[in-house]
Order: C-alpha cells, then sequence, then structure tokens
C-alpha cells in the first residue's frame, strides 16, 4: 500500500496522534485540537477525498477516505455528516489499515482431500450453485440455508432475501443482528407495531437526562458518547449510568448505578410504580394515545432443540395494571436487585419530572436477555407513562452494533420471518413480494424456518445440509460455540463462507469466497437513527476479490434465477436499491432516492417530500401521522402505543456452589465484535493484544489471583483460560466476572450458554454460572 | 523502531513550560489541546533503549505531572 518506508512511518506516526486525540476526546469533553486531523496527513500526496459512513459500528459516522493513485491512505471524519461532525473514534480513523493485511482472502479456496486449493472465482461459484441445486434436489429446499449480517449492504441483504425466500422459496435465511438487535425490533414491534427508535441523534442536543441502561456507551458508540459529554459540558446535561459493571462511561458519568444481573426487569417496574404512586402519569398523553396488554409468563428459555413459542396477547386496562405493580415497589425490589430505594426513586424522579427531558440509551446490556423483549417494553412504559417521547430531547433508543444492522438486517429484512416489507407470515406482505421480485405468490412460504441458534442446532441435528455464511464470523460470536463448531465440520453439511480475512468459521468451511471490503465496492448501510448512508467505491479489491452481492447473484444465475436477477455489473447497486425503494414507498417508511444519498451524508425515513423525518409518531414532525391529534402510534391499529404488563422472571441458570460467579460477556473501544478486522490493524492489536476474564479486586484478594495470572473459567459447557484483569478496564461487581468476546484464541464463547428470549429468539450472553481456577 | 503516542498531563499552570521542553526534544512531536490542560505526544525512536532513554528524559520534566500511554508499535 505505501511506496516506502519514510511514507510509511509518519503516516504511521499520524495515526498514533489520531488514536491519543481521541483517548482525549472521550475523557474531555469538547477538546479541540485545531486542525490536526488534516495537518498531520502526508503533505506531499495529492488526495481525492470520497465520503461514505464508517466500516464499524451502528452509530453510522461519516467518513472521508483519501485515495491516493489508486490506494487508500487517510481516513478523517466528515464535518458535513451531522452524526459525527467530523469526530471519529479509534476504529474509525485505522479502519483502512486492515486491507493491507498480508492473509487477505484474494482467492477463492476449495477444499480437496483435505487441502484448500486456490481456484478461479467463477469455478468456485460453479461449485457453490451446483451444490446448492443437488442439496435441494436430494434434500428440497429447506435443506439449504444462508446466515447473513448486520454488516451486510443495503443491496446484498436485498438480493440475499430475493434469491432465498423469492427465487428458492425457503425462508431459512437469518442474520448475525439476530444476536444483537432482535430484542430491540421484537420490542418495537409489540409496544408500537413499527420497528427502529422514533427519535435520532439530535436528541442529544436537547434532552436534560440520559440514562443508559446496561450500555457502555464511551466504549462501544464512542462518538454519540463525546456528544453527550460535549452537552454535559456545555448545558450541564446529566448522564445516569445503570449497570452491572463500572466501566469507562459509568466513571464519566454524573451518576453510576449498579444492579443484580437480571433485575433491572424489576428495576423498570419499580420505576413505573413510583411514577404512578406520585402522580407523574401524564394522565391525557396516556389516555389518547396508550392502551395496556399483558402477555405470556413462564415461556421457558429455549434451551432445548426446537423450542417453540408464541405470545398471547390479552388487553388490559390501567387498574389491573397498576394492581400488578404492587409487587415492584422500591423496598421490595430493592432487596434483590441491589439497587438502594433511594436510587430507585432517584431514577424514577428523573423520568416523573415533567420539566426534564429524558433519553433512554440501550444496547446490547438489554437485547442480549433472556427477557429482552421484555425489557424494551418495560422502558418504552416509562416514556409513555410519562408521554416523553417522540419529541427533541424526549425518547427510548435503541442503538445497534453494526453498521447495517437497521439498514439491512431489518429494514431490508434478513431474518427467517421477514420480508423486505413486513413478515412472511401476512399475505398482503407475501403478495407485494412476489409482485415486485415477478415470483408466483405461492413460491413464498408462509411460516418463518430457523432463527440463528436453531439454524445452527440444525446444522449439528443434520437437518440442513448445505450454509453460506456471509461477513459474519459466527463460530467466534454465537453463544455455546462449543456445539456449533463440531457441528459445522460435520460432512453432513457443505459450508461456504465468504468473507474478507480468514476466521475460525472460513476454518471449517468447504469453499471460501473473497468478498471485497467496504470501500472496494459501492453500497448503503442503515445507522441506528434511521439514516440511510451511501457510498462509491473508492479502490480496487485485490485480486479476485468481489462484493458479496455479485456473487449471490452470479450463484442465482447459475441456478436458473438469472431472469429474476437481471442486474448490470457496474450499476447492479443503484438498480438493485431502486428496485428495493418499491417496498417502502409511502410517508411512513419511504426512502431518499439515490441521488440525495449521493449528495449528503445520509437521509433519515421516512423521507418523505424531499425530507427527513426526525421524531416518528408526532405530528408537528411526521407527515405520517393521520389521526389529527399530537400524536399517532400509527404502526397499530388503533393508533395507540402498548404500555406491557411484564413481570421480573430469574435468568435461567444462577451462581450456585459449584460454579459460584456470574459470567458477562461483551467489547472493548479497540476491537469491533470478533476482532477479525482490528485484530489486523497493528495500532488496535497492539494496544489491546488478547482478552482477558475481568475481576472484583475483593474476590480476586479471596482467590489469591493477582494481575495477569492464567484463569480457567468453565461452565458446564466449556472453559477458557484468559490471564486476570484487575482494577484495568472495567471493574464487575463482586460475585461478577468479565470477558471480552473479540480474541479467537481465547473462545469465551465456548462457555456461555445458548438461553435465548422466546419472543425475539435473541440469546442472553450477559449472565450465565462460572467458577474460576488459577492454571 | 517504536512509535508512541501520549496524553501528558502538565502541572496546573505549566502547560506552556512543558509544550516548551517537549518542542526542544528531537524525537517528539506535540499537539497541545487549544482549550484543556493536555498535550498528545507522539514519539519516535530507533531502538528499544534510545526509547528507554527517552522515557526517562520525559519523566524528569519538572512541568509534566502524568505521562499516558495510548497507543504504540513497532515498524520496520
Ligand atoms: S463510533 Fe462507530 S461509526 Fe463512529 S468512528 Fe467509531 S466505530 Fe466508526
Amino acid at each position: 500500500m505505501y511506496t516506502s518506508l519514510s511514507n510509511r512511518r509518519s503516516f504511521i506516526k499520524k495515526m498514533a496522534m489520531l488514536s491519543a486525540m481521541t483517548a482525549a476526546a472521550s475523557m474531555f469533553p469538547g477538546i479541540l485540537f485545531a486542525d490536526e486531523q488534516e495537518k498531520g496527513i502526508p503533505d506531499n500526496v495529492n488526495l481525492n477525498w470520497k465520503k461514505g459512513p464508517c466500516r464499524f459500528c451502528g452509530v453510522g459516522c461519516g467518513i472521508l477516505v483519501g485515495t491516493e493513485n489508486g490506494k487508500a491512505v487517510a481516513v478523517k471524519g466528515d464535518p458535513n455528516c451531522s452524526v459525527n461532525k467530523g469526530l471519529l473514534c479509534v476504529k474509525g480513523y485505522h479502519q483502512i489499515m486492515c486491507i493491507q493485511s498480508k492473509d487477505r482472502l484474494t482467492h477463492a479456496l476449495v477444499k480437496k482431500n483435505g487441502r484448500y486449493v486456490q481456484t478461479p472465482l467463477d469455478e468456485a461459484l460453479d461449485i457453490v450453485a451446483n451444490k446448492m441445486k443437488e442439496t435441494i434436489a436430494s434434500h428440497g429446499k429447506d435443506s439449504v440455508a444462508m446466515y447473513t449480517s448486520g454488516q451486510s449492504t443495503i443491496p446484498e441483504g436485498y438480493v440475499a432475501s430475493k434469491l432465498m425466500k423469492g427465487a428458492i422459496g425457503t425462508n431459512n435465511l437469518d442474520c448475525n443482528a439476530r444476536l444483537c438487535m432482535a430484542s430491540a425490533v421484537a420490542g418495537f414491534l409489540t409496544s408500537f407495531g413499527a420497528d427502529e427508535p422514533m427519535g435520532c441523534y439530535e436528541d442529544i442536543d436537547h434532552a436534560d437526562y440520559f440514562v443508559t441502561w446496561g450500555n457502555n456507551m464511551a466504549e462501544m458508540h464512542p462518538v454519540l458518547f463525546s456528544r453527550m459529554l460535549e452537552q454535559k459540558s456545555l448545558r450541564g446535561a446529566k448522564i445516569i449510568d445503570f449497570a452491572t459493571r463500572t466501566t469507562r462511561s459509568s466513571t464519566a458519568s454524573d451518576k453510576s448505578i449498579l444492579f443484580e444481573p437480571q433485575t433491572d426487569l424489576a428495576v423498570a417496574n419499580a420505576i413505573c410504580y413510583e411514577i404512578i404512586k406520585n402522580g407523574w402519569v401524564n394522565k391525557s398523553f396516556v389516555e389518547k394515545h396508550c392502551s395496556f396488554s399483558k402477555g405470556l409468563t413462564n415461556m421457558g428459555y429455549g434451551l432445548e432443540d426446537k423450542y417453540k413459542f408464541k405470545d398471547k396477547p390479552e388487553k388490559i386496562d390501567f387498574e389491573a395494571y397498576k394492581e400488578f405493580l404492587k409487587d415492584y415497589s422500591p423496598e421490595k425490589v430493592s432487596k434483590y436487585s441491589k439497587v438502594s430505594v433511594k436510587d430507585i426513586k432517584y431514577l424514577a424522579s428523573i423520568y416523573g419530572n415533567p420539566n426534564n427531558k429524558v433519553v433512554s440509551y440501550w444496547c446490547m446490556g438489554m437485547n442480549q436477555h433472556t427477557r429482552g423483549t421484555w425489557m424494551n417494553n418495560l422502558v418504552y412504559n416509562i416514556h409513555l407513562l410519562t408521554g416523553k417521547i417522540s419529541q427533541p430531547g424526549n425518547g427510548p433508543f435503541s442503538l445497534t452494533g453494526q453498521p447495517s444492522a437497521c439498514g439491512t438486517a431489518r429494514e431490508v429484512g434478513t431474518f427467517t420471518h421477514k420480508l423486505p416489507k413486513g413478515v412472511v407470515m401476512n399475505k398482503k406482505h407475501r403478495e407485494l413480494a412476489a409482485k415486485i421480485w415477478k415470483v408466483p405468490v405461492e413460491r413464498i412460504p408462509s411460516k418463518p424456518t430457523y432463527h440463528a441458534t436453531e439454524m445452527f442446532r440444525a446444522v449439528d441435528r443434520g437437518d440442513i445440509k448445505f450454509i453460506w455464511t456471509q461477513a459474519t464470523n459466527p463460530l467466534v460470536s454465537l453463544p455455546k460455540t462449543g456445539r456449533y463448531r463440531p457441528a459445522m465440520e460435520k460432512k453432513s453439511c457443505f459450508v461456504v463462507v465468504s468473507d474478507v480475512f480468514p476466521t475460525p468459521t472460513s476454518d471449517v468451511a468447504d469453499v471460501i469466497l473473497p468478498a471485497a471490503w467496504h470501500i472496494e465496492k459501492s453500497g448503503l448501510y442503515g445507522n441506528s437513527e434511521r439514516r440511510t448512508q451511501h457510498w462509491n467505491k473508492m479502490v480496487e479489491a485485490p485480486g479476485e476479490a468481489t462484493a458479496d452481492a455479485w456473487m449471490f447473484i452470479e450463484v442465482a444465475k447459475r441456478m436458473g434465477y438469472g431472469d429474476l436477477f437481471p442486474y448490470s455489473k457496474e450499476n447492479h447497486v443503484e438498480e438493485i436499491y431502486n428496485e428495493y425503494r418499491q417496498f417502502h414507498e409511502g410517508a411512513k417508511h419511504g426512502m431518499a432516492p439515490l441521488e440525495v444519498l449521493k449528495k449528503e451524508s445520509g437521509a433519515i425515513w421516512p423521507y418523505v417530500n424531499g425530507k427527513s423525518t426526525q421524531w416518528r409518531f408526532n405530528a408537528k414532525y411526521d407527515p405520517a401521522c393521520s389521526n389529527d391529534e399530537a400524536f399517532h402510534f400509527y404502526g397499530k391499529p388503533d393508533g395507540k402505543a402498548v404500555i406491557w404488563q411484564r413481570p421480573f422472571e430469574e435468568a435461567p441458570e444462577k451462581p450456585d456452589q459449584e460454579y459460584p460467579f456470574w459470567l458477562n460477556t461483551g467489547r472493548v473501544v479497540e476491537h469491533w465484535h470478533t476482532g477479525s478486522m482490528t485484530r489486523r490493524i497493528p495500532v488496535l492489536h497492539q494496544a489491546m493484544p488478547n482478552a482477558y476474564v475481568e475481576f472484583h479486586p475483593d474476590d480476586a484478594k479471596k482467590l489469591g489471583i493477582r494481575n495477569g495470572e492464567n484463569i480457567k473459567v468453565s461452565s458446564r459447557r466449556g472453559s477458557c483460560v484468559l490471564p486476570a484483569s484487575i482494577n484495568e478496564r472495567g471493574l464487575p461487581t463482586k460475585g461478577q466476572v468479565f470477558v471480552p468476546f473479540f480474541d479467537e484464541n481465547m473462545l469465551i464463547n465456548d462457555v456461555t450458554l445458548d438461553a435465548f428470549c422466546p419472543i425475539s429468539k435473541e440469546p442472553d450472553y450477559k449472565k450465565c454460572a462460572v467458577k474460576v481456577q488459577k492454571v | 523502531m517504536p512509535i508512541k503516542s501520549y496524553l501528558v498531563h502538565p502541572h496546573s499552570g505549566r502547560k506552556k513550560e512543558l509544550i516548551k521542553a517537549l518542542s526542544v526534544i528531537d524525537q517528539c512531536q506535540i499537539v497541545p489541546a487549544e482549550n484543556k490542560e493536555l498535550i498528545v505526544l507522539v514519539t519516535d525512536t530507533e531502538t528499544g533503549k534510545e526509547e528507554e532513554n527517552l522515557k526517562e528524559k520525559l519523566e524528569a520534566i519538572e512541568s509534566l505531572k502524568l505521562l499516558a500511554m495510548v497507543s504504540g508499535f513497532n515498524t520496520p
């Protein structure tokens, strides 16, 4: 990538400087370094800057990539992008450094006699298409599956859905967003009948309080956290961190409140109890815009194969809801949540005070939860009871982890039950898809099949005989990988993996397809605030690496579906997006035209009459409101949002005598998810070279564990050896250990439990029981 | 050939003095924050030994309160 060592050296120095500036930005709100970002870029080059979204997280920062002679040589924050206003985090600045990695997948590899043989891409795609066809012919269409990603672009997700559901006619399509966002989706659909947040990042500029629910934003959403810190310093906005572990976010917050794992359910109910008891309910809002429901309880945890659950909602009234909340007085909840009565009342008073504007933020803590859908419902309850929703600075806001978890997984719908508009169970939605796809409606099956965990269980059972994964690394990221790794190695299933780098998942593949990276193809992502972002291809991919969308199309053609995929290689992104836009036409979900997205740093849907809709369901901002009231929750047939009665229920596995610690898993600021990209970026890898197990100092002292000593963390499912970390990055509560999951050499997901939320089917990576031993 | 970056915190009111002290060291490149008591420092040395010596030299600067490393790596 670099022509001379000195050039490379000055580039690395610049990168080192940028990481320090980024670290400073998260510690000192509003810190300024003049124009250093640009000054640090080598000055003897003539750079051509091209805009796009960051490759990594769901914040969706705008980046400018500087290219010279066909090579990407620098990245800076896009000052014109309202998401980040020129800021980037340490991952964002360094992102392009991974594409030059020596072990980049540049050619297709086909396993022959146990060895990978470099194979022309055309030939490898023939093998994939033939294998898929043969498998369908011998075992039926539900014997083949595809597992995609919240990192796939919108066109990639769209052609995957069209190929599986419209062409082949199977719902065996799910994606890794099931592991991170499914509870948020189920929460939105049950409470509002419409997915994705009603507000936007501009809420940050208006809110008086930010309450973060189990969410370490300083490390996971660093640019948004910097924006919050800036408001803290400018306007005195307050940040309240409610979590099970003390993190960088907790120390930068105004107040940190710790709770016992799983009891967030009870605390949220206690907040509602207090709101009602103190007369803080916004009565006219609730009367006009809310209804009350309850669902089934004691649903189980999905631990057994082929587990099924369907909720049975039942309408209730306000009095019944009030009666239910009697079990959740702060005094009662304090006993098992370990949150003081005073702190519960304090949280309730923040939401209850009609003069406060409050935004709640959450991500994996609430979503990766065996009662994740309930937890999402409960936070909505708080905002609905107080009427603090759908207004600048007031609202619940679920953040995403992946750059296009919203745009691709949720909006295009790469889940087994989804279609680009609506769900497979709905006849009208199937009819619309059949019309746009030009396929017979009978071809789209009306029943969902496998969600992520169940899909890999089906591979293990031998029910799925062909699986194709793209832009994801399930053998590091699934829970209980100890079961699914041997499953994927079985001869009964043919495994195709498309990726940019080798991973533990590609290690078990029969065919590895070399994928183009982000800026080596054109594409569109959709971030957490409903913003659709487009970018043009900036550099050529190495070797035969090709955009995933084009590889799908090539396979579809080889399988005989060419007429359904009439796109051109040069313009397929544009052609696919224009076809996809038809699904969302109208005021409720209209997508911005490509010409707009090419010019601007994204636009927020519903994009109506040339304008983004920043706050949905509020008649002042949202042209889809049609009930002549100030608010209209038009996702529900009666136009009302639902306040759900959802109880506290225990976690499926709790610490006991044999396994006395809670295990919590998560991420660190330097690495992105399973680390396949960021561990190939020297600055990031060296800043955080390996995973670790974090202890509370009292627990470490009791066990005689010192920093850096090797510790075996074991559960009933498996074990993992990691160095101990005490008083370093984070501080778990007593009786809890924390392990980040980015390190493929220390697979903590061999230890986790594959229990999931019965409604959303999203696994809980935050709670299981483990023991620890020095080794 | 190590390259490292640090956040350098001056003793109260001594930022200017610290900037001056750091600017005269060959292997140091600095970017002072405009509006906070903080300086970003990048060091560039030929060998591990030189790097160690430099670190000692930095720590001896009187106006320097704290040196916190952010990133560092070796490069050919
Ligand atoms: S906050 Fe997220 S989107 Fe922004 S630069 Fe960092 S990783 Fe990229």
